[in-house]
């Protein structure tokens, strides 16, 4: 069983976003999408002050055996990113929703937000 | 490719109790990881790890032309092959290109071939396709026989555990009939992963008894396809489908020592490689790495002075040496160690370099031989 934490939001692509302040979240990858890629050896992450729409894609993820495109579950200015995990990428694996988180956005639309699922949606999603 | 019905081997339930994550490879149920590739991969290079491979698949040639008959259909030679012997050779199509690279074992009274799951219907086709008025017996065994290969530098120690056999007895590429956790088994000292270790053939019914008997705590680890790919690609050892396949001929490979023209014997393919080696070949198939942490896959165009020259054949993020690694094909005059090139990772050129392969030269089975 993958941990879905109930105080999160969900994309369909197994994004996590965390609100942290009124306009600012932070992303990630799901317990359930690090356990599907397996050994995460690199992320490739935007710099900040980059921005993205909705959907678009924001950087890589590659594991041993696959690759994995990041899309951004809300449109978005990069204000911060987790640079630990580009040295130290199996921190994604090890703790994908503390210290293995990616970026923190600016949201430019935070109505989008809306559109995400929440816990148990994502729960339904991934089929546990 | 491989069609018809889904194929389990018979370890499939142990592997879903251990919490394998199964993957649909050649037509077989595999697992693909346990605990992970990378911890897989340390276990193999560092201890010792067990691989189901029983969905390979293996030959029986009996009857008196038995020797006369493999010489034709494999590029390497049998008559250098004495019994109690292993030899890795390869079937050809007329033009020399692959239709599987293979293993063949010699026995007092027979010769076992042994093939990638992913081929044996084809394999199986050329084989009978080739008997002509040969005066052989073919049995195509692979459903009847299980395979386990226990790979790593402490392999001989967990298996003289469970025989009564004198391992040491057992030299590579040689093989021996001996009992395993009671069972009957051909077990020889033969791998893919660069590390000493055995590959054991038992009946399959016997294959869960040999598995339990040789897998878990204080034995060796169970070891998925994905850690078996990253071990073979460190040692740049070929795989069929990748590296090799019925459009390059082991010429162009780096295979030319399993092809011998002067033999004596006839084979499928011969008059063609003599040429392409009169000739000279256009292309060689070289080991590289990339500049930063990009990871060449499968497919990604390759690039040299601009021009497209051919795919990454094979490619990963070497575990052992935290380095991408891969193979392509470059034009011969500049397939050599030095040569800059570039592979386009989705749509970013990085530089690339040719290395000498292999790429790992620390593994056990270089050691002692």
């Amino acid at each position: 069983m993958s941990n879905v934490p109930e105080d999160l939001l969900y994309s369909e692509e197994h994004e996590f976003v965390r609100k942290i302040e009124d306009d600012i979240i932070e992303i990630g990858i799901t317990d359930y999408a690090q356990g599907e890629l397996g050994d995460i050896v690199f992320v490739s992450l935007p710099k900040v002050g980059e921005e993205f729409d909705q959907g678009q894609m924001f950087g890589t993820i590659e594991a041993v055996k696959a690759v994995s495109e990041l899309f951004c579950p809300a449109s978005g200015e990069v204000v911060e990113v987790n640079g630990s995990i580009e040295a130290d990428p199996a921190m994604v694996n090890n703790d994908p929703y503390g210290e293995g988180w990616m970026v923190r956005f600016k949201l430019g639309a935070p109505d989008e937000l809306d559109t995400l699922l929440n816990a148990e949606a994502y729960g339904q999603h991934i089929g546990e | 490719m491989a069609t018809g019905p889904l194929q389990y081997t018979p370890l499939y339930d142990a592997h879903v109790a251990l919490g394998a994550k199964m993957v649909l490879f050649a037509g077989f149920q595999m697992p693909v990881q346990y605990e992970g590739i990378m911890a897989e991969h340390r276990s193999v290079r560092s201890d010792a790890g067990i691989f189901d491979v029983s969905h390979m698949g293996e030959f029986e040639v009996t009857g008196p032309d038995r020797n006369a008959f493999v010489n034709r259909i494999t590029c390497n030679d049998i008559a250098a092959l004495g019994p109690g012997e292993v030899q890795y050779s390869a079937m050809l199509t007329p033009e020399g290109t692959f239709v599987d690279d293979c293993t063949v074992y010699r026995f007092d009274d027979k010769l076992m071939l042994v093939v990638n799951a992913a081929n044996i219907a084809k394999d199986w086709d050329y084989v009978v396709g080739h008997k002509g008025g040969a005066n052989v017996r073919l049995k195509n065994i692979s459903t009847d026989v299980g395979l386990l290969a226990l790979q790593g530098p402490r392999s001989e120690e967990v298996l003289q555990a469970e025989t009564p056999a004198a391992l040491g007895a057992i030299a590579y590429y040689t093989f021996d009939t001996i009992s395993v956790a009671g069972c009957q088994c051909f077990v020889s000292r033969t791998g893919y992963t660069g590390e000493d270790g055995f590959e054991i053939y038992c009946r399959s019914r016997d294959t869960e008894t040999i598995w339990r008997a040789l897998a878990g705590e204080g034995k060796a680890a169970p070891i998925g396809l994905g850690a078996r790919d990253t071990l073979r690609l460190e040692m740049a050892y070929a795989l069929y489908g990748s590296d090799i396949d019925d459009t390059i001929t082991p010429l162009e490979a780096a295979l030319g020592w399993i092809v011998k023209l002067d033999k004596g014997a006839p084979f499928v393919g011969r008059d063609a490689l003599k040429s392409q080696k009169e000739r000279g070949v256009t292309r060689k198939l070289v080991g590289f790495t990339l500049d930063g942490k990009a990871i060449p896959r499968h497919g990604y165009a390759v690039y040299h002075e601009d021009r497209p020259v051919d795919i990454v054949r094979s490619g990963a993020m070497s575990p052992s040496l935290g380095i991408p690694i891969g193979t392509t094909y470059l034009p011969a005059a500049v397939a050599k160690v030095g040569t800059e090139f570039e592979v386009d990772c989705r749509g970013k050129r990085i530089p690339a370099k040719v290395v000498k392969r292999p790429f790992y030269t620390e593994g056990s089975v270089n050691k002692g031989k």
